[in-house]
């Protein structure tokens, strides 16, 4: 599903990633850890196809349409309501049931009776349930999730420790975390990043 | 005919985004009508047409970049550009998108703006009001390829019009000729070869633009 060689990452004079090599087969869950600085988002953002290496070379069997992306931002905008929101993202990838499968992902991460507040009034635990949700309103077969556990509370939490446990039967994961003991259960392999 | 859906799609949800705010519009129309006063209180009594015609173009011109540097503004503060970037959709469509809501919202100023012009300066021609729709559609195809530019830099609202104000003479000298000329024909013309040129190098080369 993605494998990478010496990959590394320059911005400027600046490296931010070097030489990192790395084999994700297809139902793979790779955990990625390291400090502050290491890299990591950079990893996962050339992973899902948002930045290109300067380094190296990485190959990606999913296309677009089948990348999950969690960064830490929720990608959603806040004047508009969850519902609306995930309408819009629907539309782009062109779901067929589009409103049922919104309609379930929204009750399944507990934002139904919010569907239409408007996101800016949505608290972070609220904000990132919603980012969940718009990670797996398209059922892609790559999920890419930097730090999905920020924000969450212990239900939240608890939610998606159950969607990774459903989801690790069928598609692939990439995540970086810096509490890997959490997802240590479902993960098939780690990479540690170091300064 | 999904790529015209994808454009609709974004280009409502810019337009459901400002009904929202209410961010851009009321301070185009502020800022229009506002220099129109100022102009008016300014100037001789009648100035001649060529230099009405001219007030009339800094007008539209700096109104437009005022909505032009705001066009991105929400896919900024919530790096919501990424999302957009991901998904299977042409990413120019996501510019026409774009493109196109900010037309409607220089559209509606106008509206309000060009009688506020009439009724402090001199009437306009029909040539000049087609010039007027022209040089909106140029304006808003280049504004918005420039405006997504300029948002992944930290200068962005400096850089915008210093990238914009450059590409915009053309549209200034056709549409000052279609006002002021005897036989407009010629400026609309070229005002219509410029919007059609650099539609078609937006459109095409805007992935480029907001691809890493």
């Amino acid at each position: 599903m993605l494998t990478a060689r010496r990959l590394g990452k320059r911005y400027g004079e600046k490296r931010v990633l070097r030489g990192i090599d790395l084999a994700l087969a297809r139902g793979g869950f790779l955990v990625v850890t390291g400090p502050n600085g290491s890299g990591k988002t950079t990893l996962l953002r050339i992973c899902a196809g948002l930045a290109q290496p300067t380094e190296g070379t990485i190959e990606r069997s999913a296309t677009r349409a089948q990348v999950g992306y969690l960064g830490h931002e929720p990608l959603v905008y806040r004047e508009l309501t969850a519902l609306e929101n995930l309408d819009l993202y629907g539309r782009l990838y062109r779901l067929s049931e589009r409103r049922e499968r919104i309609g379930m992902l929204l009750e399944r991460f507990g934002l139904w009776d919010a569907r239409h507040e408007r996101v800016a009034a949505y608290s972070r635990g609220m904000t990132q349930r919603l980012a969940l949700c718009r990670v797996l309103l398209h059922e892609p077969e790559l999920l890419v999730l930097d730090e999905p556990y920020n924000a969450l509370d212990e239900a939240g939490a608890e939610l998606l420790d159950a969607q990774l446990a459903e989801l690790r039967r069928e598609r692939t994961v990439l995540l970086a975390t810096h509490d890997p003991a959490r997802v240590e259960p479902a993960a098939s392999g780690r990479l540690a990043l170091a300064l | 005919m999904t790529y015209f859906r994808d454009v609709g799609a974004l280009a409502r949800k810019d337009l459901l985004l400002e009904l929202r705010a209410r961010d851009t519009l009321p301070a185009m129309l502020l800022f229009v009508v506002a220099t129109f006063v100022v102009f008016h209180f300014s100037l001789p009594a009648h100035p001649s047409k060529l230099a009405a015609s001219g007030l009339l173009w800094v007008a539209i011109l700096f109104t437009a970049l005022l909505g032009l540097g705001r066009a991105f503004v929400p896919e900024r503060e919530q790096r919501v550009l990424d999302g957009l970037v991901l998904a299977p959709c042409d990413r120019s469509a996501i510019w026409l998108g774009k493109s196109l809501a900010t037309l409607a919202f220089l559209v509606a100023a106008q509206v309000v703006a060009l009688p506020v012009y009439a009724l402090f300066f001199r009437p306009l021609s029909g040539a000049a009001v087609l010039g007027v729709a022209l040089a909106d559609l140029g304006i808003c195809a280049v504004g918005t390829f420039l405006g997504a530019m300029a948002v992944a830099t930290r200068a962005r609202e400096l850089l915008l019009p210093l990238m914009f104000l450059p590409l915009s003479i053309p549209i200034v000298v056709g549409g000052v000729g279609a006002g002021v000329a005897d036989s407009p024909g010629r400026y609309l013309g070229f005002l219509a070869l410029y919007d059609l040129l650099f539609a078609v190098v937006c459109w095409a080369s805007f992935e480029y633009v907001v691809a890493e």
